[in-house]
Order: C-alpha cells, then sequence, then structure tokens
C-alpha cells in the first residue's frame, strides 16, 4: 500500500474540485478502497474524507413515499430504515443480505454504487487485464465460474452492487456533483457496458461524486422482492439476485412489472421480456416459470458457468411469486 | 525399577483386567470410572478473555527496540530461471536496512521467494520490493494434474516425469475378490487442494544478542525450529531460543522453521536489528503448504449381505511441487475386505508444495471410500448404516454407531420423505479412525514457590486446543489443589521437551509428563509436611489445597502453610512421558452422522446438523473437547462445499488468494453439532488421554457428501459439492 494523505473538503464543490484533480480517490466507508489500496489497484496521493461532509448521511422521505437517499447512509441505516421497508422493501432487503453486519455498519451506498467489480482476475495486482489497460480478459478462457452470463464482452465482470438492482427496478435518480456544478442521471444510465470501455463500470467522470439518490414511490399497491442465491450464507457474493415489482389492478391481472437481476452481467440486468409476459397476466406458478425463461433468454453462458442459468431462473421466478404473494416453499 | 498394576480398561460394556508393567516413580494410572475433582469438570479456557480482548501476544504482536519489518519478493512465473536479481536500487531507498536474494533459484511455482528486504516499516519494505529488478526466463508450466500427467507435458523438474512411482499394498486376491461379489461399484472420486488458512499468517520476529538468536515464531514446534536455525546458522541448538506464547492455528502447515522465519533471522543479523516478518494472506496461501488433491478411482465389490469382497484403489493426488499426497490409509483400515489393493500416485505439477494437514490423506480417501459404499449399499437395498455395521471391525464404532443413529434418530430420517418444494433433504453417515495416541519425549516441570502457588512448565505449544488450559488441570489435579493455583507455562525452548503439536499428540503426550512431575513434586511436598504432621509421607494426602494425615484428617495443614516451609524460593521436581504401556487399544474410533439440505433449482446446499461420536480417552476438560469436535466439523464443511485452491491455467496464478474468493464456512454456514463421546479407558498412559483433532475432522466431509447423494438422489462425486457440480448430478445444467 503507497503512502496517503487524507484531506477534508469544506463542501460538496470542494470535494468534487479536489477530486478531479490526478491521484486522488474518494472516502466514504473505506471498504472496497481498503481492498483497492491494499491490492495495489489503487494507489492515489490524497483520500478525499466525503465524511467530512455534514448532512450525506440521511434518509428522508415524502408523504408520498419517495425516499432521498445520502450517498453516506449505510447499507445497514438502508436495512434498518422502517420508511424503506415500507415502499421499498426489495432495498431493504438487498442491503440486509450484503455482506457482514460489521461492514454493513461502515459501508455506504454511494460507495456500493461505486464499487470495483470482484473479479479475481480484475483483483489480482499481478495480472494486467482488459480492464486495467492489458490485451485481454482472462475470464474467457481462464476460470470464470462467477463471471457474466449475459452482456459480457470484451469484459465479463459482473456488477458487485446489491443494491444497484433494485435501485434500477424502482426508477432511482442520480444527483452527480461535480467540479462544474451538479447533473441528474436515471441509474439506468449510470452503469455503463464493457462494450463502450472496459476499463470503467460508470458515468462518473473525474471529480464526480454520487451527491444524493432519488428513488420514486412505486406505483400504487405495487409489492416487491429482493432475493439473492449465494454458495455461502455468511459473507458471499451471490450468484444471481432477482427484484421484482409487481402490481396488480382490480381484475387481479399485472399492469406494472419489473424485473432486474444482478451478479449476472457487468450492469443491473432488466428484463423486458419477462416484464413482458407478465403484463396483464394473472399471477400463477405457470407464468412465473415463463417470465422465469423469457429473463435468460440470450443468455451466452462462458465455459464454466452455464450454471448460474438455472440459478438467475430460480432468483426471478422465486421473486415474482414472492412480490406476487404465492407462498414460497423454500423459505 | 518397574512394577506391574493391573489396569481395568475398555469401555461401558466391555471392561477388562489388563497387566500392565509401568516404571517405579510412575503415578499409577487413572482407571476406569475414577472421581476426579478438576479433570474432567468443563473448564473455560484460561486464557480465553486474554485472547478475546487482544491482550494475548501473538507473534505479530511483538514489538523490540529498533525493529524492522521484514517482506518477501516472489516470483510471478509458475516456473522460470531466474538469470539475475539487482537489489541495488531497493538498498539505496532511505529506510531500507538490509535485503538479500535466495540463490541459485529456479522458480516452479508462481509466489516462490526470490529476494527479501527489511526496513524501518512495513510500507517501506514493501517499496523496496518493487525497486528489485529480476530477469527471469520463462518456461512451459503446468497447473492442472491431468495435464502434468500426460507424457507431453512440460515437466516440473529437470529430473522429467511429473508422475511418480506407485505405492503399493495388496491384500488377499482382488481379482478372485470381485468374482464373488453380487455388487461392485466402480467411480472416480476427485477432491480440491484445500488450504489451511490459520488464522494467524506464519511468521518470526528474529533478534540477535552476539551469537545467541532469539526468534517468536508463529509454529506448532518450537523445537523444530530451533533445531532448523541451528543447522542453518551452524549454532549449537543452545543459542537459539524459540517462543510461541500464543499461536493463531497452524493445522499441519507450521512445522520446522520455514523460508520466512530463515528470512527474519537473516536480515536480522545483516541489518544487525530485530526483524519481524509476518506473511499476507495471499502468501499463506500460495507458499505455506496446502492438502493436496486427489483423483481417485475406486472399485468395491460386495456380497449380497453387504459383506465387502474386494476393494482397490487407484490414486493420483498432487501437492504441488513436492509432498505425499496418498489417501489409501481408510481403504487399508476403516472397513474390514479380505481383498484389498491400493495404488497411490504423487503428481508434481508448477504450485506450491503440500504439507500436512489435519489427519494428512484421511478427508480425501475418507470422502471416496465412503461415498463409494453409499453407492454399493443402495444397489444391495440395504440400510447404508447396517453396509457399515456390517464391515466394521471396532467394538467400540459398534457402540458409538448405535449411540449416534439414536441421538440422530437415523431410523426415521434415513426413511423420510426427502422433498419440501424445492428443497431436498438428506442424510449420511461416515465412519473415521485415528491414533491420537501421542509418544514419549515430553518432559515437564512443576514448581512449588514458597507463595502457595505452582508453576507447570513444558516446551510445548497451544495450537489453539487448549492446551495451557488442559496442563494446568492434570497438574491441579495431581496435586490436589484448585485450577487457580496453577499456572501453565509454555511456548518456550528454555523449558524442557516437548513434542510439535501435530498428529493429535500433544494433549496425550504432554498430559502424562505433566502428572508425572506433579506427582514427584507431591513427593517432595508431602515430605515436607510429614514431619510437621508427625506422620509418614505416604500417610499424608491433599485435596482442595489441603494437606491431610489419611486416617486423622483433622490432622491438616494449608498448602500454602506447607509452601512456607519451602527453603529458598521453591521447590521443583520433574517427570516425563514414559513409553505408551501398551494397553488396550492403540486406535480410536469414531464416527460422523449428518444432515443436509439441497435446493434443487440452485444447487446450493446447506449443511443443517451433525452428530460425532469419538473414542475421547480420558477428557480432561468436556469444553475443549467439544471445540475440537466443532473445529473439526466446521473444517470438514468448508472442504465438503467450498473451499478450492483455484490456479489459472493460462498464468498459473492462483485467483483465489483471498478469505472472500476461497469461501470459508461463516456462522450461518456452521450446523448445529452435538458431540458425544465414548471414554475408552486404553490403559496407554498414565492419564489415559487422547488428541482428538484429527479424529474428529476425518469423517466430516465424507458424511455431508454421503447426505448430498441421499438428498437429490445421486452421487455429487467431486468436492468441493459447489451448485454447478449438484445441478449437473440433477442433471439441470
Amino acid at each position: 500500500m503507497k503512502r496517503f494523505a487524507v484531506i477534508a473538503p469544506a463542501d460538496l464543490s470542494a470535494a468534487a474540485r479536489m477530486l478531479a484533480e490526478p491521484n486522488r480517490s474518494a472516502l466514504a466507508g473505506g471498504v472496497d478502497l481498503l481492498d483497492l489500496l491494499k491490492q495495489e489497484l489503487a494507489a492515489p496521493d490524497e483520500l478525499v474524507n466525503l465524511k467530512a461532509l455534514g448532512g450525506l448521511d440521511r434518509i428522508e422521505s415524502e408523504s408520498g413515499g419517495a425516499l432521498r437517499i445520502g450517498p453516506l447512509v449505510t447499507l445497514h441505516q438502508l436495512a434498518a430504515s422502517p420508511a424503506v421497508r415500507a415502499r421499498h422493501p426489495a432495498l431493504a432487503d438487498a442491503a440486509a443480505e450484503a455482506a457482514t453486519p460489521q461492514l454493513r455498519n461502515l459501508a455506504t451506498v454511494g460507495g456500493n454504487l461505486a464499487q470495483r467489480p470482484r473479479c479475481w482476475y480484475f483483483r489480482n495486482p499481478a495480472i494486467v487485464c482488459l480492464k486495467k489497460g492489458g490485451s485481454k480478459c482472462y475470464a474467457v478462457a481462464g476460470l470464470n465460474r462467477y463471471h457474466a452470463i449475459l452482456g459480457g464482452g470484451p469484459s465479463f465482470i459482473v456488477n458487485p452492487s446489491n443494491l444497484a438492482p433494485a435501485l434500477v427496478a424502482y426508477d432511482a435518480t442520480l444527483t452527480l456533483h461535480g467540479p462544474d456544478g451538479a447533473r441528474k442521471l436515471a441509474i439506468a444510465e449510470f452503469f455503463t457496458l464493457p462494450k463502450a470501455d472496459p476499463r470503467r463500470e460508470n458515468a462518473l467522470i473525474p471529480g464526480e461524486i454520487i451527491a444524493a439518490i432519488d428513488v420514486p414511490a412505486p406505483p400504487a399497491g405495487a409489492r416487491s422482492a429482493y432475493i439473492e442465491a449465494r454458495e455461502k450464507q455468511s459473507f458471499d457474493w451471490p450468484l444471481a439476485s432477482a427484484v421484482a415489482i409487481l402490481a396488480m389492478n382490480r381484475a387481479g391481472e399485472i399492469e406494472y412489472a419489473r424485473i432486474v437481476m444482478g451478479a449476472v452481467a457487468p450492469i443491473p440486468w432488466r428484463a423486458p421480456s419477462a416484464e413482458k409476459i407478465l403484463h396483464g397476466a394473472r399471477l400463477d406458478r405457470a407464468v412465473a416459470d415463463r417470465a422465469a425463461q423469457a429473463a435468460l433468454e440470450g443468455a451466452a453462458p462462458l465455459a464454466h458457468n452455464a450454471y448460474k442459468i438455472p440459478i438467475a431462473r430460480a432468483m426471478v421466478r422465486r421473486a415474482i411469486l414472492r412480490a406476487g404473494g404465492i407462498a414460497d416453499e423454500t423459505a | 525399577m518397574a512394577r506391574r498394576v493391573t489396569l481395568r480398561l475398555g469401555f461401558e460394556g466391555e471392561l477388562r483386567d489388563v497387566v500392565v508393567t509401568i516404571p517405579d516413580d510412575e503415578p499409577a494410572p487413572w482407571q476406569w470410572g475414577e472421581k476426579f475433582s478438576v479433570v474432567g469438570v468443563a473448564t473455560p479456557r484460561l486464557d480465553g478473555p486474554l485472547k478475546a480482548t487482544g491482550r494475548a501476544p501473538y507473534t505479530c504482536d511483538i514489538q523490540l527496540p529498533g525493529m524492522l519489518y521484514g517482506a518477501i519478493l516472489r516470483s510471478p512465473y509458475p516456473h522460470a530461471r531466474v538469470r539475475s536479481v539487482d537489489l541495488g536500487a531497493a538498498r539505496r531507498l532511505a529506510g531500507v536496512r538490509a535485503a538479500l536474494e535466495r540463490s541459485g533459484a529456479t522458480i516452479r511455482f508462481a509466489g516462490q521467494e526470490v529476494a527479501a528486504v527489511a526496513a524501518v516499516s512495513p510500507e517501506i519494505a514493501r517499496d523496496a520490493l518493487r525497486l528489485i529488478k529480476v530477469e527471469y526466463a520463462p518456461m512451459p508450466f503446468v497447473v492442472a494434474m491431468d495435464e502434468a500427467s500426460r507424457p507431453d507435458a512440460p515437466d516440473v523438474f529437470e529430473s522429467g516425469g511429473n508422475v511418480g512411482s506407485p505405492h503399493l499394498n495388496e491384500i488377499g486376491n482382488v481379482a478372485a475378490g470381485f468374482e464373488t461379489a453380487a455388487a461392485s461399484v466402480d467411480a472416480v472420486y476427485t477432491t480440491p487442494v484445500q488450504t489451511h488458512v490459520s488464522l494467524e499468517t506464519h511468521g518470526a520476529v528474529a533478534s540477535w544478542n552476539g551469537d545467541e538468536l532469539t526468534v517468536w515464531c508463529s509454529t506448532q514446534g518450537i523445537f523444530g525450529v530451533r533445531d532448523d536455525l541451528a543447522v542453518h546458522f551452524s549454532l549449537p541448538p543452545e543459542n537459539v531460543r524459540v517462543i510461541t506464547a500464543y499461536l493463531g492455528g497452524g493445522f499441519g502447515s507450521k512445522f520446522g522453521a520455514g523460508h520466512e522465519v530463515i528470512f527474519a533471522a537473516e536480515l536480522a543479523r545483516m541489518a544487525r536489528a530485530p526483524v519481524k516478518l509476518m506473511l499476507s494472506r495471499a502468501e499463506e496461501h500460495v507458499a505455506t503448504g496446502n492438502r493436496p488433491s486427489s483423483r481417485q478411482h475406486v472399485r468395491i465389490g460386495a456380497a449380497r449381505d453387504g459383506a465387502l469382497t474386494a476393494l482397490e484403489l487407484e490414486q493420483h493426488g498432487s501437492g504441488g511441487i513436492g509432498g505425499g499426497s496418498g489417501s489409501a490409509a481408510p481403504y487399508l483400515s476403516l472397513y474390514r475386505c479380505p481383498n484389498l489393493r491400493t495404488s497411490e500416485h504423487n503428481v508434481n505439477i508448477n504450485a506450491g508444495p503440500a504439507s500436512p494437514m489435519r489427519a494428512p490423506g484421511w478427508p480425501q480417501g475418507c470422502f471416496a471410500l465412503e461415498l463409494a459404499i453409499d453407492e454399493l449399499a443402495r444397489k444391495l437395498n440395504l440400510d447404508r448404516l447396517e453396509m457399515r455395521r456390517r464391515n466394521n471391525p471396532s467394538p467400540v464404532r459398534a457402540l458409538e454407531f448405535e449411540l449416534g443413529a439414536r441421538a440422530f434418530r437415523w431410523e426415521e430420517r434415513a426413511r423420510a420423505p426427502k422433498a419440501r418444494g424445492p428443497m431436498r433433504r438428506g442424510v449420511g453417515v461416515a465412519s473415521a479412525v485415528w491414533h491420537g495416541i501421542g509418544a514419549s519425549g515430553p518432559q515437564a516441570q512443576c514448581v512449588a514457590f514458597r507463595d502457595g502457588r505452582v508453576a507447570v512448565r513444558i516446551g510445548t505449544q497451544d495450537v489453539g486446543t487448549g492446551t495451557r488450559t488442559i496442563i494446568a488441570m492434570v497438574a491441579a489435579e495431581e496435586l490436589g489443589l484448585p485450577l487457580s493455583s496453577v499456572i501453565a507455562e509454555i511456548g518456550d525452548t528454555r523449558y524442557l521437551f516437548s513434542l510439535p503439536s501435530g498428529g493429535s499428540m500433544t494433549a496425550p503426550s504432554t498430559t502424562p509428563a505433566v502428572r508425572q512431575a506433579a506427582a514427584h513434586l507431591k513427593g517432595k511436598l508431602m515430605r515436607l509436611a510429614a514431619p510437621a504432621l508427625g506422620a509418614e509421607p505416604e500417610d499424608l494426602v491433599i485435596s482442595d489445597g489441603v494437606v491431610r494425615v489419611r486416617a486423622e484428617p483433622n490432622r491438616a495443614m494449608q498448602f500454602a502453610d506447607l509452601c512456607r516451609r519451602i527453603s529458598g524460593d521453591s521447590l521443583a521436581a520433574d517427570g516425563e512421558h514414559v513409553p505408551n504401556y501398551g494397553g488396550y487399544s492403540m486406535t480410536q474410533a469414531g464416527c460422523q452422522f449428518a444432515g443436509v439440505e439441497v435446493d434443487i433449482e440452485t444447487g446450493i446446499v446447506r449443511v443443517v446438523d451433525f452428530v460425532a461420536v469419538h473414542d475421547a480417552g480420558a477428557i480432561v476438560d468436556p469444553l475443549t473437547a467439544r471445540s475440537q469436535v466443532n473445529g473439526g466439523i466446521i473444517m470438514g464443511v468448508g472442504f465438503a462445499l467450498f473451499e478450492d485452491r483455484r490456479l489459472d491455467p493460462q498464468t498459473g496464478l492462483m485467483v483465489n488468494p483471498t478469505m472472500d474468493d476461497y469461501k470459508l464456512p461463516g456462522v450461518l454456514d456452521t450446523p448445529e453439532i452435538r458431540a458425544y463421546f465414548v471414554e475408552v479407558a486404553n490403559g496407554i498412559t498414565n492419564t489415559g488421554v487422547l488428541g482428538l483433532g484429527e479424529a474428529v475432522h476425518v469423517a466430516a466431509a465424507a458424511a455431508i457428501g454421503c447426505a448430498v447423494a441421499d438428498a437429490i438422489g445421486a452421487p455429487v462425486r467431486d468436492l468441493p459439492l459447489t451448485p454447478d457440480r449438484v445441478l449437473a448430478a440433477l442433471g439441470r445444467v
């Protein structure tokens, strides 16, 4: 780990200006940053301590159910918040399932969204892969059991954020504060595919900080669920996760459906084909099955990760059934 | 010199009198049904609070004035010739005090050490590593065992040929045995490389004073480290002192002075300052040993009644660039079979060398053998426990099977419906054998001080099993003192010799020496007390800290008052572990039952519960005994479900040298564990204590593997039982 200094900004604009300088990194919870420093994947001279800024660690809820989440809100705050649980239970559950209690007490929402991928080739300091300016993605011909089955190429990382699929499903908007002021970006636009630039995972430009996360209230009567599959039950990243948001009309037909998967693609992966099947249907196990099938159509597994397809399918089906109030036999 | 004593040996229902010969100065062996006041009482570890509050000084906590920090440069190539190493720029970096290169280096695995530095801070040491210029000539490499076995594979060693000549065992006539079999199974089973993942990494602090070397070291064997260092530096062993006050696990990976210990001492000598060198987690994974992989081709046959008629093993295993990988031992002793043939081959690959790991070879062999027996039982339509009963050679295990089956409710659970939605339940049972009988060699000293305290000193080390606590308990029991009066002092080569803590040897080897030393001290104390109490020494007894005349308990003296009669400062006595008497049994039987739940849509396995039944000999501390069972099973869960050292075929690098990618069981992955002990009076030593560390790990992964096969109706023959393999066995991928 290279020596660094910690500097404290006076306000968001100052922080953005500081971060626009070369060799600086933002420090919030420090969870992923510490990993990156220790693995020598980041070697900043200065850390800009966002925790010096006040007011970024609050969850504000509006009467209509919309949320404004500060970037320094911890995963524990999110998981424990009655306001989040009330209308956005998939977000609360996604936070509660992440990492460990100790990490959830430290890890921030902003850091969770901007963390770097867990790919073991990317994380290995001795390997210069595509993401680090090298010439190839080692996962293609290598050990790829945890890599992307959708949206991959030329890099095959998966997005590691537990919160991202839920926030995409809930149509969150990010406020990004940069050296030249603030801009708003739909969260679905925030995450970028490796096709565009394999070295990056999001649309942040140098100096930009996630300053707020606005989550609108879901449609009236909507119910949502988050579910993930992990090899280990203690402290593990999911093999696949799914968020389902469903709203029914008076006739019991689905009139609003959102399906987003996590850990299967370089970005949170929305499944419009599954949503289309659900739309207008009356929910039963067969419909959930067909939607889950559709969600994984087009999956292109590598040599060692085809098993993630049935797992992701099971997650989508279970999330749909859970959101639709149909008994879950796995609980 | 020697006397003959009759001991009541065996276990409940099977006790018999056996005459053994013991030395005159050996205390009478503890007997079946003996009443104790300290031994056998559930006792929290004496050093538990120190450990839990961070005050126990582990090696990495040692700080010396002027101490430097060492770091090691490791090869990024799995196979290369080192053309040159230029330490110049590293040496010139401000704060660097010493640098050295490993001479004559041909690199045979990624992570092999090339050079080392010592600097005034760990950060400067790491900066210095980056300044070392190494010219490598990379060579072809192979990191997969099946590829290494092909004739055109790159040679790991110049001598050529990666597959070693077989180690054979043959009993009876296997071909004839298969001819008489009513059913047989022919299948291949594999197990991965597992690493030890001791919570405390390898490392040492080395400090020279002239030609005297003191080393604080994370080791399972302080005397082995002392001797290695004495040889390396051509010093008399007395000039080397090794201290291991507290040790964060070893599991077989911490015997002898590893390269990190040698480097620390070399750098300290060059820099004329103490050097601390602790390995990182990644270094720990790649360079400090592992449990070798195995590929086991098993053929097994049985008669209609389940009696085994033939058993054959063709085994290949890789301990990287060295270390035996054999896994035949369970095949030769777990069950009765008249016709046996085993053939074991070591295969070299470009990976870090193996080292002993918790029952070397056994968990691998046990997994394949037990799964094969289950497959055979199914073909014969026999209950799987019944199949094992019919081939079980051990009367102790026969009792354990009954106790375990009752506790686990085997009869009911083996027949219970398996499905609940996508969840499938299964149960498995597997057998264990170990021989934690200890060995002679250890010597102990007991010292009574004028203030009434007693110290027991022995050059053993607590690998994490509670050695300090049980040694104090044994001394307190023998001296008739409350445990609070006894201090156990261990982990220093200044104390009398003891063996390395491995092979489940520590408790059975140290407790007889400690007990004899305590008995000898008691003799001296009784001789001191006798005149004051007006009695003969042999008429005195001591309990609860009071010395009494046996026939007249009112004639008594407090132990503290007795100690004030010690002339000078202290009264000391030595004791030793005399050769094992050869009493009842030299092996210890065990069995474990596992219950699992498998999600057939995701292939994810959860181990729900375990029942473990083991021969523990005499149990000194029921809490540390149970703790051993918990640890052995949790490590078995890791081996069964998660752990796998994964090497990248493109670079030869380990892709998961961390504690998140190398997956270990956590709290939520730990099953409910119930431990039962059959206390076999074995008449081996004066304490009859057995070691449990390995016995409790041998069968765990096997029981889980059998339970998963039961749950999903198909065997998964490869560890770890990851979702991809479970889904493949179910035909869902």
